[in-house]
């Protein structure tokens, strides 16, 4: 039993927070007491039924207004997945939220109603899934009850949808025709749909497969604690901690240290305590080197794989996250992995229309849930990997100094 | 699963344990709240593996309301000798007297509220930059808004509108004086991962956990274990169960639940059966309101 992380895109006209409730429901995740309080809900709003989409809901203070202002987390699991959904409301000037919990996706499933087909909002979210190179899309055709199970609907959407997917790249595109509302195609295949031949949305979440999206050639393992007991019976213990965010790293291997690209091999290999021959991504463990060498959090212990980038000068596709605007020459902090160093943001090249992929050349400056190409600065050298090769070294945040608030996401390219 | 692919128990104990040092590498001086609960076990079962050979980079910290099970207390006492770190307790009851608050009163009047006061003052004069806590995000609605790394303002206070962006697996620790992140790092895990992770792990517990017999009350359809902590009335009729804890909280505000279940897999197998929420089926201070555990986060609560 796995793992898989995926964000649902889509707003509530889409039927989004019914397809999760669904899920829930359906996978029997919900428990009587939190049924009685959305039945109570229910009934506070004088609606007849139970409204799966309350299940989602989160704070008062959203109910009401009858907004989402966050990301929430969801879990379900089946006997074959655990499953951790980072529900992202779809509302247009949420951007910012949608990039947060897209971050760590193996998967989107990225809602179209069926009666509207292909709309603006469906292009944002898939311009943000192809920017956070989310590995994995769903198109969820949803309402199809709505318009009778149309073959020819769905086909057609398909069609239209296949344009916006070829144009931003996107790789692995699976369509699946639904009803949240009545459970059509969401855990069982269903007959009201029997010309579609592929899984049902659950069947197909179980057994995509994620784990070999991870790079297990080139490693990466960024240091986040040197532990050094200094007691009498381990004098000379000496273990760089952190979490294996790429390949595989064997006891002997030859090893380079990042900035500064001293070479070493290593000595021995913990995990938990427990000396291993190997270990690989995204493991958590303890290496040591054979040689002596100044080694601090931020490095990063390169395997013989590709050897990442070492830049003072960044290109970078950046949402910019903060009320404030983003004015260029501004200073920040950048922090990638455990590294962090000062920054300044040059001039912004261009800003991106997340409806329309449209450029607008050098804006003076960017504002919440803008999109922008800049050149970043730093004051030492930052060891990447380009965005789109190795999205786990190669994404950063943007931290104002005088607020400490994450003010921006970076893509480096 | 072949080869080089992780069971999910192994992902979630490893981004744990990424979690936790990351506080280790970011902050001055954490704290990692020990309720004696399953959750707080766990996470000290993770900060093993997460730093030895080397000590804890950061104290156990207790914070104890004076109704607690005396097991729990106990388990508490027993782990820390074992371990070698240190231990801070604080008492509400010394909160309750330097600071002569009221305390609440009626059948089952519960010091949790007050628990606040005492966190906070703790976190004063240690100047805890960081306190990391067993919180989980399916426990509860306002739980599954909050991030990994939350920041707190001076009051303790959460702030759901101006929670930063997390992104990746990058935590951002950075704080104005007087501010403190509550950081908690099995936010992913349900509670059935973490029985799941206490079987693979042979983690020991407090015996309250497993079923044992108790003299108790029944109130609104909740067990309430006979202690000094809540007042009997006329009506109510002592009797003995079977019973075991699903949370330990304190005794007049935990619920237990019948169940003859002794071991890590009778546990598991009724959790898997179960049709009621941890939270839902034990805490009586959840109940007051919809949105009880929002208000208590933003006033400054775990």
């Amino acid at each position: 039993m796995d793992l898989l992380r995926f964000i649902t895109a889509g707003s509530v006209d889409d039927g989004k927070s019914t397809l999760i409730g669904r899920l829930l429901y359906d996978s029997k995740s919900i428990m009587i007491d939190q049924l009685e309080a959305i039945e109570k809900q229910s009934r506070n709003k004088e609606e007849g039924e139970i409204d799966l989409a309350l299940l989602t809901d989160g704070l008062r203070a959203e109910r009401e207004q009858g907004i989402t202002i966050d990301v929430a987390y969801k879990y379900f699991s089946t006997p074959k997945r655990k499953f951790i959904i980072a529900d992202a409301p779809g509302h247009i000037q949420y951007t910012r939220n949608m990039v947060t919990g897209a971050s760590n996706a193996d998967l989107a499933i990225i809602l179209i109603d069926a009666r509207n087909g292909v709309v603006e909002q469906t292009r944002r979210h898939s311009i943000i899934t192809s920017l956070l190179n989310i590995p994995h899309v769903i198109v969820a055709i949803n309402k199809m009850d709505m318009v009778n199970y149309s073959q020819d609907v769905y086909n057609n959407i398909v069609i239209d949808y296949s344009k916006v997917a070829q144009s931003l790249g996107l790789k692995d595109i699976t369509y699946i025709p639904i009803s949240a509302l009545h459970g059509d195609n969401i855990v069982e295949r269903s007959v009201r749909l029997d010309w579609y031949e592929g899984s049902s949305l659950l069947q197909f979440l179980e057994e995509v497969e994620v784990q070999r999206d991870i790079d297990l050639v080139n490693g990466r393992f960024p240091v986040q604690y040197v532990i050094r007991p200094q007691s009498d019976d381990l004098h000379d213990y000496r273990g760089y901690a952190g979490k294996i965010i790429s390949g595989i790293y064997r006891k002997g291997d030859e090893v380079t240290i990042q900035p500064s690209g001293s070479r070493s091999t290593i000595k021995a290999i913990e995990i938990g305590g427990r000396e291993v021959e190997e270990a690989y991504a995204p493991q958590s463990v303890v290496l040591h080197l054979n040689d002596d060498i100044d080694i601090s959090r931020g490095d990063v212990i390169a395997n013989n794989g590709r050897k990442p980038g070492s830049s003072q000068e960044l290109e970078v596709l950046l949402c910019w996250m903060d009320n404030k605007p983003l004015v260029p020459g501004n200073k920040y902090l950048l922090q990638l992995n455990s590294r962090v160093v000062r920054a300044v943001v040059r001039e912004i090249e261009y800003k991106l229309d997340v409806n329309t992929l449209q450029q607008e050349a050098y804006p003076q400056q960017a504002v919440l849930n803008d999109v922008i190409k800049v050149t970043i600065k730093t004051a030492s050298p930052v060891p990447y990997d380009p965005y789109k090769t190795l999205r786990a070294n190669g994404g950063a945040i943007l931290i104002d100094e005088t607020s400490h608030v994450t003010v921006g996401a970076c893509m480096i390219q | 699963m072949s080869a080089y692919r992780l069971d999910y128990l192994d992902q979630l104990e490893s981004e744990a344990i990424h979690i936790l040092r990351e506080v280790a590498g970011q902050f001055e001086r954490p704290a990692l709240l020990f309720s004696g609960g399953k959750d707080s076990i766990t996470l000290v079962h993770l900060a093993l593996k997460a730093f030895r050979p080397g000590k804890f980079p950061f104290p156990l910290v207790h914070i104890d309301t004076g109704h607690n099970f005396q097991e729990a207390l106990d388990f508490r006492d027993a782990l820390v000798q074992e371990l070698g770190e240190k231990l801070i307790v604080r008492k509400v009851e010394d909160t309750i007297r330097t600071k002569q608050l009221t305390e609440p009163r009626g059948k089952f009047a519960s010091r949790n509220a007050l628990q606040t006061y005492t966190l906070l003052d703790t976190i004063e004069e240690f100047k805890f930059d960081a306190c990391i806590g067993g919180a989980r995000r399916d426990e509860e609605k306002a739980r599954a808004k909050e991030r990994i790394f939350s920041v707190r303002d001076e009051f303790g206070q959460w702030d759901p509108k101006r929670q930063r962006p997390e992104l990746w697996n990058t935590y951002n620790g950075r704080i104005h004086k007087g501010e403190n992140v509550r950081v908690f790092p099995i936010s992913n895990w349900t509670e059935l991962d973490v029985w799941n992770y206490i079987r693979r792990e042979q983690i020991a517990l407090p015996s309250i956990y497993f079923a044992h017999e108790r003299p108790v009350i029944e109130h609104e359809g909740q067990l309430v274990a006979v202690s000094e902590f809540i007042q009997l009335d006329d009506t109510d009729t002592v009797l003995t169960k079977k019973v075991r804890y699903r949370t330990v909280g304190d005794m007049t505000c935990t619920a237990a639940v019948e169940s003859a279940a002794g071991n890590i897999d009778d546990i598991i197998r009724e959790i898997t059966a179960t049709k009621t929420s941890e939270r839902g089926e034990t805490r009586i201070d959840d109940k007051v309101s919809e949105a009880a555990m929002e208000d208590r986060k933003k006033n400054g609560y775990f």
